[in-house]
């Protein structure tokens, strides 16, 4: 099969719209349930047939499932490498389910079901993830969306349930509630003043945790921070939610405040940087990643600053997406090297600054 | 800057709260921070897997021995204890002794109190689970070459059906 990324609703990109609350510094808001199905072993345990049931399972009930009608159900096993990477890349699938990472091969039954309001993982490492994806920063709207879809799959599917334990899953740091809200947040002004890292080591003293662009496991780049809760047991989800979002909302006050003092007390030095940034992006012929994440990071700042005119937020997030190599070979329609992909970057970024921004200095 | 604490020796480590909207921050030395448990070194973004497998490591011989079993899905306690992750639902069941521990370390709490869950309306639909349970364990235990335990299960099978 190959993967038409067109079926699915939004092209799976509703939540770059920038339409959300400080979609500036808060690129999206994601909260995820973790749930397994009764009577099957967990996936890295199960065998093929047990993981092939619960898929079975699934695609039998989402049919009662309004909120999950319509979705777009794709076997990863079914896609090229490229296309696995193209959902990663896009935030619809972890590392683990698409075999990206090199300790897990794709497994028998893994697929992910994309709906215009959410996405399940199914056989990732629990049987199923369920996810809700927003633009800015709404936690609260994204975690009443999720429940939504929770409380009717949960009537079709019989869920692994303890009255003690809570929903039981196959890592314990997720049982209980099997909830993680996160929020992708954009930090450039604390990491300049260097606050960053008393905020982050704050973070971690009030029971949230960070992590990098692509989750678990993955490195910072471009000051982009992925806050989450770390616990899921003992809280309610209600709680849980309110406690990270009243702490991001301290973090986007601090910087908010780090942008200020910028500002203030290095304003050329700072408008320079980020003009630089601006000029390597617009001309520049070949671009790694890594180096293409910190510019954006500086022209996200520039425009947050108001800067720069005429770059929109949406924009920003579509080059973040769109110039990731799958992303790149995809609209070339070939296989790249990393150093091709660097060069077919630099193509991409030059055309659509020239196209969607016009600034002078 | 000083220590707030003991106004002694120079800051190492800044203590964040929050209490309802109210941030405090505290600007503590190496050793009052030690003192009230906050940790000192540079911060790392910290894994909860990475953490829980710590913890469970930690765990010596509390509730049995390595060898023990799930019954359902054979997932052994140093199987867990190597990899960090539970082979099935009924692994919390086998492991509980030793699980309650773990998830009060973990997460600080060893009970839910979020939402509640009833599996799905009425008989049916248990009847269903039960059954494919049944008929799961069933092909667990003839591959295990466990007869008798199959013959048993056989018969609450075709008693269901």
């Amino acid at each position: 099969m190959t993967l038409d990324l067109s079926l699915l609703p939004d092209g799976g990109m509703g939540w770059l719209d920038a339409s959300g609350e400080w979609s500036d510094i808060v690129l999206s808001s994601r909260v995820r349930l973790a749930r397994n199905v009764d009577g099957y072993a967990f996936p890295a345990r199960a065998r093929d047939g047990e993981r092939l049931r619960v898929l079975g399972q699934l695609r039998d009930a989402v049919r009662n499932v309004p909120s999950l009608e319509g979705g777009l159900l794709v076997r990863i096993e079914e896609l090229t490498p490229n296309e696995r990477l193209l959902l990663h890349e896009r935030h619809l699938v972890s590392k683990e389910l698409v075999g990206a990472d090199k300790e897990h091969a794709v497994r028998t039954g893994t697929a992910v079901l994309l709906s215009e309001v959410a996405s399940v993982m199914v056989n990732e490492e629990d049987h199923l993830r369920l996810q809700v994806l927003r633009s800015g920063f709404g936690v609260p709207d994204a975690y009443a969306m999720l429940k939504e879809v929770d409380e009717e799959l949960g009537v079709e599917v019989p869920y692994a349930y303890h009255d003690d334990f809570g929903f039981l899953t196959a890592c314990p740091t997720n049982v209980g509630t099997g909830l993680r809200a996160s929020v992708l947040i954009h930090l450039p002004g604390l990491v300049l003043t260097k606050e960053i890292a008393k905020v982050l080591a704050g973070l971690q003293q009030m029971g949230l945790t960070y992590r990098g662009l692509y989750g678990e496991g993955s490195e910072v780049v471009g000051n982009f921070f992925q806050i989450s809760n770390q616990t899921t047991l003992g809280r309610t989800e209600e709680e849980l939610i309110d406690h990270l979002v009243r702490v991001v909302r301290h973090v986007i006050e601090r910087e908010e405040e780090a942008r200020r003092v910028l500002l203030r007390d290095a304003g050329y030095i700072i408008e320079d940087k980020l003009w630089r940034a601006y000029g390597t992006l617009r001309y520049a012929r070949s671009l790694t990643f890594d180096e293409a994440m910190n510019y954006l990071s500086g022209l996200r700042l520039a425009a947050g600053l108001k800067l720069i005119a005429g770059l929109s937020v949406y924009t920003l997030n579509k080059l973040l997406i769109f110039s990731q190599l799958a992303h790149l070979a995809n609209a070339e329609g070939r296989a790249l090297t990393q150093s091709e992909g660097n060069l077919v970057r630099a193509r991409y970024m030059r055309q659509v600054l020239a196209h969607e921004a016009g600034p002078h200095g | 800057m000083l220590c707030d604490q003991c106004r002694e020796r120079d800051a190492a480590v800044t203590l964040t709260t929050m209490e309802k909207d109210t941030v405090r921050q505290l600007n503590l030395c190496e050793r009052c921070a030690a003192e009230r448990g906050v940790p000192t070194t540079s911060v790392s973004p910290k894994s909860p897997l990475s953490e829980l497998l710590h913890a469970v490591q930690q765990q010596t011989t509390i509730g049995g021995a390595d060898a023990a079993r799930c019954s359902f899905c054979q997932t052994s306690k140093s199987d867990f204890r190597a990899s960090g992750r539970l082979g099935c639902a009924h692994c919390y069941g086998a492991f509980e002794t030793s699980l309650r521990d773990l998830l009060r370390r973990v997460h600080g709490h060893a009970v839910h109190v979020g939402r509640r869950y009833r599996a799905p309306h009425g008989a049916v639909l248990e009847r269903a689970a039960t059954l494919r349970e049944l008929r799961a364990r069933l092909q667990r235990a003839v591959e295990g070459e466990e007869f008798e335990l199959a013959a048993s299960l056989r018969d609450q099978i075709r008693g269901m059906e």
